[in-house]
């Protein structure tokens, strides 16, 4: 017989102790290293997925923001050009308002500087004029003008209204000092005698005088007494001229 | 002249005895679990692991695979019976390079053991799957006719399961003792190597066989609310 039937119990019961050792010790074992194999590979490559979706997130919101700065630094760019341009729109203007400053000022100053020189050749024409009359004058004046002079000094002294020669007498009678009688030239004694008494007479009293000689008075003669003058002179009238003249010029320059 | 290595006996009291199928049984079950043991006590889940761990894992997700392919779905389930089956029958025949040893496969208790287990393991697949009401009703598909040549059927593809297994292991073994006699050498080897393809071949079509009828008992019922829905 080929069939042994203790040696088929003992075989199954060895068959099904190895079935359970081989689950226990083999398929059990293999199986579970499988899965979780299986399971961290899973979530490898779902935490790569995410990584990776983090990472395109990222390098979007790093494009966005460069596009920002990109935009944020041409306005920059922009606003500083533009400042700038104004900066020296503004520093020409300046520049150009200084400059018309100084032109104006040295306008200014030429046209003072102008009116400087005319004034100054005015005035020295005037001087010069003036010193070629007085000039002239003094070339011209002799003795016999002097005694022209005399005559009409005299005659002034007679001619002279009430009012003065009551002054002029007020004063010589109050006068410690004797009146002076000053001429560009020395007097001759036919004159100073014909003066004396026109005085004497034209006041009526005995008349002190002291004659002296004053060579700036060019041609004339004048009688001074305590302040008071009583003369007749070319110097007077060049004088009282260029006065005249000065104030022309003066209201000229105001114009 | 032995044909099965029962008739060596260590051991005997009575009923009880201890002959070279039941030992060469037990040193393939200490190899096979010392060695799973050993291999997977520090199993890695990294991507890098061992050599022998790699091995194991491409024989277990093999084993799974064929399962799969055979119809059954859920092939976890099935890897203990089914996997183990496979792996004694191929230990054992791989082992018959070792000299003195006798395959216990060689056997015919060992085979009809296995068989029987075979036997037991359908039907109980079949009625966890679907019920004993449907398991029992598959028997008389298509038609109640069918019955007996359904159940003679049973026994006889058990019968057949047996004998195949210890015939094609028997025959290589006995080949092998004949040619020892006749041509000592070159021959013994070039059959002991077409007695490993066979007996891997063997392993392979009682494990398959094994899996094509629990797929067969448990799949019965799929059809079943297609027609209903037909009604």
């Amino acid at each position: 017989m080929l069939i042994d039937w203790f040696t088929v119990g003992a075989q199954t019961l060895n068959f099904l102790i190895l079935v359970w050792l081989m689950k226990r010790f083999l398929y059990k074992p293999i199986l579970h290293a499988i899965d979780e194999r299986e399971q961290r590979i899973a979530t490898e490559l779902a935490s790569a997925d995410r990584k990776k979706d983090e990472a395109e997130k990222q390098s979007d919101e790093f494009k966005h923001k460069n596009e920002e700065l990109d935009q944020e630094r041409a306005a920059l760019l922009k606003k500083a050009t533009d400042e700038a341009k104004a900066e020296g729109q503004r520093l020409l203007d300046d520049a150009r308002k200084a400059a018309e400053a100084l032109s104006e000022k040295r306008m200014e100053t030429l046209r003072s500087e102008a009116v400087d020189l005319r004034q100054d050749i005015s005035r020295s024409t005037q001087q010069e004029v003036f010193a070629i009359a007085r000039k002239a004058l003094t070339d011209l004046a002799t003795t016999s003008l002097e005694e022209r002079l005399g005559e009409v000094f005299t005659r002034r002294l007679r001619e002279m209204d009430d009012q003065m020669k009551a002054g002029l007498a007020e004063t010589l009678k109050t006068a410690s000092d004797p009146a002076v009688v000053r001429s560009a030239f020395d007097l001759p004694a036919e004159q100073r005698t014909a003066i004396q008494n026109a005085l004497n007479e034209t006041f009526s009293a005995e008349i002190d005088v002291r004659f002296e000689t004053a060579p700036d008075l060019i041609s004339g003669i004048e009688l001074t007494t305590n302040g008071q003058k009583v003369a007749w002179s070319i110097a007077d009238y060049l004088g009282s001229l260029e006065k005249k003249v000065d104030e022309l010029l003066k209201e000229k320059d105001k114009a | 002249m032995r044909l099965s290595p029962d008739e060596i006996i260590f051991w005997q009291n009575g009923f009880f005895k201890l002959n070279a199928t039941i030992v060469y049984t037990w040193g393939l079950m200490l190899v096979l679990a010392v060695g799973a043991k050993l291999i997977t006590r520090n199993l890695s889940v990294d991507l890098k692991r061992s050599r022998w761990q790699n091995l194991l894992e491409i024989v277990v997700t093999g084993i799974a695979k064929q399962i799969e392919e055979v119809g059954l779905s859920q092939p976890q389930k099935y890897l203990g019976f089914l996997g183990t089956l496979f792996l004694f029958v191929a230990a054992a025949s791989l082992c018959t390079v070792i000299p003195g040893y006798e395959p216990p496969t060689g056997s015919l208790s060992t085979t009809v053991a296995l068989a029987l287990c075979v036997f037991v393991a359908v039907p109980l697949f079949g009625i966890e799957e679907q019920g004993v009401g449907n398991y029992l009703k598959s028997y008389m598909k298509p038609t109640f006719i069918m019955l007996p040549f359904n159940i003679i059927s049973e026994l006889s593809r058990t019968l057949a399961l047996a004998v195949r297994l210890f015939g094609n292991m028997m025959s290589g073994a006995m080949i092998i003792g004949i040619l020892l006699t006749i041509t000592p050498f070159i021959f013994p080897i070039i059959m002991t190597l077409l007695g490993l393809l066979t007996g891997m071949v063997q392993a392979y079509i009682f494990s398959i066989l094994a899996a094509v009828y629990i797929a067969a008992a448990t799949r019965v019922r799929k059809p079943k609310p297609e027609t209903e829905a037909k009604e």
